[in-house]
């Protein structure tokens, strides 16, 4: 619904992962927010605020859990009650499960990346980031 | 003596600053454009929350506080507060606030929010055209306000100081030969 702002945040081209099947395989995303600026966490104390949200189309993996980093609280000059935020560097972590029929070989598994950003006196739209995390399946 | 002069002036800005209660209410609008760099408010045509057609040409004939706003903008819900109240005290004077909501997600979390906060002035919901019209909207809250003709006076893009806002639509409503008791226009709707 808006122009595209400049990267507020930018996510770190995944390593890949190698997932033996029948077994398990974490992948680690790295965001950068730039300075001045926060995001939702991925549970903001109030409902009209959008969260941060991970969400994989993880075939031939299967999601077992995203592991969002523990959100700080920070008061704002907007805000009455502090917000629950991420600011700076942190990690988000996807623990996956290879099925033991699944196809072997290299592929790439996609996630969005949904947030929405604001600094002390204003708010960005929402933004999704594609992320493409390369996969070997033993 | 001129450093006595500048003195007294000094402490006489200084007391009017505190007999304000040091608040922000008496900022002058100095980002008020003077009428000649004005330029027309882009017109739009959109839906309020009876599905009534809102045109801004409507308008035309008040001053116009227009916001763009979303219902995920914190900076933007400070404001609120202070529009309802120019609602309240401006409305029989030639003044309107039109809220264009930007939530992608449309009446269905607009409404419970408008609902939520008492919002008293009219509220559309935007979309990208409008968006694009006013220069793509990249942060919220974007406020503009609008003279008489139609024509945009002062755009504030964030959370700005309640007093300038005050102090624009004062100027403005003023500049049209006093605070006129009816509003110049009526709002058309289909």
């Amino acid at each position: 619904m808006f122009a595209q702002s400049n990267a507020i945040l930018t996510v770190a081209p995944p390593q890949k992962i190698v997932a033996k099947r029948g077994s398990a395989a974490t992948a680690k995303l790295e965001v950068v927010l730039g300075a001045g600026y926060h995001i939702n966490s991925n549970a903001p104390h109030e409902a009209y605020l959008i969260p941060l949200r991970l969400t994989w189309t993880p075939a031939p993996l299967e999601v077992a859990e995203v592991v969002y980093p523990k959100p700080h609280d920070e008061k704002y000059q907007f805000s009455e009650q502090p917000l629950s935020v991420y600011t700076g560097n942190f990690e988000i972590a996807t623990k996956f499960k290879a099925p033991a029929d699944a196809v072997m070989g290299p592929a790439i598994v996609l996630a969005k990346l949904r947030y929405q950003a604001c600094n002390s006196t204003m708010c960005f739209p929402p933004k999704t980031v594609e992320v493409r995390l390369p996969v070997d399946v033993q | 003596m001129v450093r006595v002069r500048l003195s007294a002036a000094l402490v006489a800005c200084l007391l009017a600053v505190f007999a304000s209660g040091c608040s922000s209410s008496r900022v002058k609008a100095a980002s008020l454009k003077p009428d000649s760099e004005r330029k027309a408010a882009p017109d739009f045509e959109l839906k309020d929350a009876n599905g009534h057609t809102v045109r801004l040409a409507d308008y035309r004939g008040k001053v116009v506080l227009l916001d763009f706003w979303a219902t995920w903008c914190g900076p933007c819900k400070v404001e609120i507060p202070w529009f309802k109240e120019f609602e309240r005290q401006h409305k029989d004077k030639g003044f309107a606030v039109l809220g264009v909501a930007m939530d992608e997600e449309g009446w269905d979390v607009v409404k419970p929010f408008a609902q939520h906060f008492g919002i008293n002035y009219r509220i559309v919901v935007g979309n990208d055209t409008v968006a694009d019209l006013y220069g793509g909207l990249g942060a919220l809250p974007t406020t503009y306000l609008i003279d008489h003709d139609g024509k945009i006076a002062a755009t504030h893009v964030g959370l700005s100081p309640k007093g300038e806002f005050e102090d624009g639509i004062r100027q403005l409503l003023e500049a049209r030969g006093g605070i006129s008791s009816s509003p110049a226009v009526l709002v058309r709707t289909k």
